[in-house]
């Protein structure tokens, strides 16, 4: 199935479609690949993480900064958010993965946060609340950044797949059901949490250097924010189906299109929020798994009820 | 050398006195993390929610902040009963991958909370200019010939001493009331309550309401001094997780002294290291807490109780 | 010889002693029986073994090294694989999966793991299972898979805590063939136990536990004489 949507989004841009739909496409492709990101630590690895918006933001930020301090591309960020990236992930991670559950998600949000309030503080290094402005940006027509972040989500998807198709991935499914198991059957817990933390962290900041390129301009509330970046995360994975492969992608479908169109409604415009929070509890109490987790709930509702016809 | 001392002193007395009100929003979070189990990541919110409930009392009805408390803490009480037994309660009982469910959901709430106000309210800033705002006690009102001068403003004073008042009352009813000695086995043992007879359901319910009152009524006392505006919840919600993992989880003696201590941590780093800062100091401290102290001040007040 | 050696093993939790002066060996291919009444600290006293806690005091040793300071993952990895008395396979996974998890522990690839699971399915009477869903198992059946997940990791001794609680008559039968059948492959088996009839027609050697400390050692023979153990469990129904 994966080849024939690729094929299919691979022709889009060729259709002519607006630029807005474009930059629609480009920001669903976006999430899913964050969402993946999360995903692999969250969903498989069972650590709930309520920070990713700081891999987020250092992806962001590795990529700003090496324009604004070295004048080069800030497409080199790519390429520097990955060690950038892992050396983050380590350091949360040694200081987070001791902790368990719900201990865990309050570290990651509270250290999501420092990065961000240390962003905003450390002006000469990062400007602070001015952000990062690139004067040039690479291209003007949305068409070559959708196929950058097309093949930047193929790959996350293929690298996920991999990954929980072999012991990496058993691992991480046998942590999250029973940590304590996990390790009497030889397992270093601790080892392959940080694993997966480095992979998720890697992905999320891919995502956010590319965020940079393609948006032009970046501040600390833009890149490091709770309720907009990490919260929707969590809830993009959540709703699309925690776990599953095309879960992120299908709530990053879902999260963006609602986004938007809850936007364009002037009247309800402002009560965006409150419609998220509904959908959110609505999802939790119904769809705990997701709409892929819970897809059989979903079309048993469609069948015809034999017996009692 | 008179000047440093009175800035640190200053800054001390200002961090208890602001340390008082945060215990009053720790121990709501910490008796609803002790019954329940759940991080209320709502819990400002609803701070929120008591403190427009006080200001438009105020604005409308000029009634006072103080007297509001008993206005908005029962209100508070009962949307928190009514926010447990219809939304928290049946997710509990859903099964599914990821057991943090109740967490995410209680952000849903806050979410819808914060919006709402903002919607029916703007996110303008409000405040309740109350008349003795700007009254406070000097030291050389009462030692003429002070060194130095220290200050105790009004309104910081009487919410301290309400939240004092507050604090107590909630002890004696959690020692010596029946549904308190209820509440307390519940936290400790659930099996075990309900083989005493304990209706868990209830005891749960009636938690969340009693956390809710005590940030609503903590929210009354917050703005006389402070000023609101919706989105106000998240700060103190953060406040509270600090103060709950600080003190040591479910633990009421922990969340007062983890408390006091955040609020004069972050006065001092208000002081010394500059206002934009404070919200680090306190994401600091919380990590560090998670990491060198995982059972928080409690695991040392427990430690001394068993002589080791 | 000794594979398994418990010297003087204490556990305290803060004020409260688990486990004072623990010693005992366990020979190399034998079973030995762990009972005692609830409370008297045998789960305390597997939990020290396999890596969950370091001892107070005391010490460890398997195949005459010292042990008690290493991770349980560690522990597994030198040869001491563990069951839990609350079985929580890995539950949306297959009955498969769940043991290719654990198996990867000593196989070099995939494929290597898959066939070390399928023995141990095949040896503990799970093989036409092995596309279940383990959530749908009933307990017996999640008991076995406990075991062939322990087993996958082939190790040297096996730790069995309650293995038989909750089991029908049917199901006890077949699981005392599987011990059996583990035994003779020469595994060594320490196991916590409350069925009686159980632990006394598999044990070689029997320890008696009670209030944390070891209050008797013998055959099962001795030990269904021994005045001490009968009056430890007096008031509690024998459980047959």
């Amino acid at each position: 199935m994966p080849p024939i949507i690729l094929a299919v989004l691979c022709f889009l841009p060729l259709v002519g479609l607006s630029s807005y739909a474009m930059h629609i496409l480009v920001l669903v492709i976006m999430w899913s690949i964050i969402g993946m990101g999360w995903n692999l630590l969250g969903g498989y690895c069972g650590q709930v993480s309520f920070g990713h918006a700081a891999f987020f933001g250092m992806g962001a930020y590795s990529s700003g900064l090496l324009y604004y301090h070295f004048g080069i591309s800030g497409w080199w960020g790519l390429l520097v958010s990955i060690p950038v990236l892992t050396i983050t992930s380590l350091v949360i991670g040694f200081i987070c993965l001791r902790l368990r559950g719900a201990y865990f998600a309050l570290a990651t949000l509270a250290l999501g946060e420092v990065l961000r309030v240390t962003a905003e503080n450390l002006v000469k290094f990062t400007q602070g609340d001015l952000g990062i402005l690139i004067k040039q940006r690479t291209w003007v027509e949305k068409t070559w950044y959708f196929y950058v972040i097309l093949l930047l989500a193929a790959g996350s998807f293929l690298l996920v797949k991999k990954v929980m198709e072999s012991k990496l991935g058993y691992y991480f499914v046998a942590i999250r059901e029973d940590q304590d198991a996990a390790n009497s059957l030889g397992i270093n817990t601790t080892l392959y949490k940080t694993i997966a933390l480095c992979l998720s962290g890697v992905l999320t900041g891919m995502a956010g250097a590319f965020y940079m390129n393609y948006m032009g301009y970046i501040d600390p509330t833009t890149v490091f924010p709770l309720y907009d970046i990490s919260i929707v995360t969590v809830m993009v994975v959540m709703v699309g189906g925690v776990a599953t492969y095309w879960g992120p992608v299908i709530g990053a479908l879902i999260m963006v299109f609602l986004a938007e169109v809850i936007r364009s409604m002037p009247k309800i415009g402002a009560a965006h929020q409150t419609l998220f929070g509904i959908l959110l509890i609505f999802i939790i109490i119904f769809l705990p798994n997701g709409i892929v987790g819970d897809f059989r709930k979903i079309t048993g509702l469609f069948k015809p009820r034999g017996a009692l016809k | 050398m008179a000047a440093q001392v009175e800035l640190f002193l200053q800054t001390l007395i200002s961090g208890f006195l602001l340390g008082g009100l945060y215990a009053l929003i720790g121990l709501g979070m910490a008796l609803i993390m002790g019954v329940m189990r759940i991080i209320n990541l709502a819990h400002g919110d609803l701070m929120m929610v008591a403190m427009y409930v006080a200001y438009w009392l105020f604005t409308l009805f000029h009634i006072d902040p103080y007297l509001s408390v008993f206005v908005a803490t029962p209100l508070l009480f009962f949307l928190g009963v009514g926010l447990q037994k219809f939304l928290i309660n049946p997710v509990m009982k859903v099964e599914s991958i990821l057991p943090h469910n109740q967490v995410i959901l209680t952000v849903g709430i806050g979410m819808i909370l914060a919006n709402l106000a903002t919607v029916f309210f703007t996110s303008n800033y409000r405040s309740t200019p109350v008349s003795y705002a700007s009254k406070a006690w000097y030291l050389t009102d009462f030692w003429k010939n002070a060194p130095i001068e220290l200050s105790l403003s009004a309104p910081w004073s009487l919410s301290f001493l309400a939240a004092v008042i507050i604090t107590v009352a909630l002890w004696f009813f959690l020692t010596k009331t029946d549904t308190g000695k209820s509440i307390r086995a519940t936290a400790q043992d659930i099996d075990a309550a309900l083989l005493m007879g304990v209706n868990v359901g209830v005891m749960r319910a009636v938690t969340f309401g009693i956390g809710a009152a005590l940030v609503g009524g903590a929210g009354c006392l917050f703005i006389p001094i402070y000023y609101l505006y919706p989105s106000l919840g998240k700060q103190f919600t953060n406040v509270g997780f600090v103060i709950t993992v600080l003190g040591g989880m479910g633990s009421t003696e922990g969340a007062i002294i983890g408390g006091v201590i955040l609020g004069i941590f972050e006065s001092m780093t208000a002081t010394y290291l500059g206002m934009g800062w404070a919200p680090v100091g306190r994401f600091l401290i919380f990590v560090a807490a998670l990491v060198f102290l995982p059972g928080g001040v409690a695991s040392i007040l427990r430690k001394q109780r068993l002589g080791k | 010889m000794s594979l398994l050696q418990i010297q003087h093993v204490s556990k305290r939790f803060g004020g409260l002693a688990a486990l004072t002066d623990v010693s005992y060996s366990v020979e190399k291919g034998k079973i030995l029986g762990l009972i005692g009444p609830n409370g008297a600290g045998k789960t305390t006293l597997f939990n020290v073994v396999n890596g969950f806690y370091p001892p107070t005091k005391g010490e460890v040793l398997f195949k005459e090294e010292r042990i008690s300071h290493l991770q349980p993952y560690q522990i597994c990895k030198r040869g001491v694989g563990r069951t839990f008395q609350v079985v929580r396979p890995l539950q949306r996974m297959t009955v498969l999966d769940n043991v290719i998890a654990s198996a990867f522990l000593r196989a070099k690839d995939k494929a290597g793991a898959e066939r070390i699971a399928l023995d141990a399915l095949q040896f503990t009477g799970l093989y036409d299972d092995r596309s279940l869903v383990s959530k749908s198992l009933p307990l017996g059946k999640r008991k076995k898979l406990e075991i062939a997940r322990a087993l996958a990791t082939q190790p040297e001794m096996l730790l069995l805590d309650e293995s038989f609680a909750g089991l029908n008559p049917f199901e006890q039968n077949e699981l005392i063939d599987i011990i059996r059948k583990v035994k003779a492959k020469g595994i060594t088996i320490m196991i916590i136990e409350h069925h009686m009839k159980v632990i006394m027609s598999l044990s070689d050697q029997v320890v008696v536990l009670n209030y944390g400390e070891k209050i008797a050692e013998g055959t099962p023979k001795e030990i269904g004489n021994n005045p001490l153990v009968i009056e430890a469990y007096l008031g509690e129904a024998e459980r047959a």
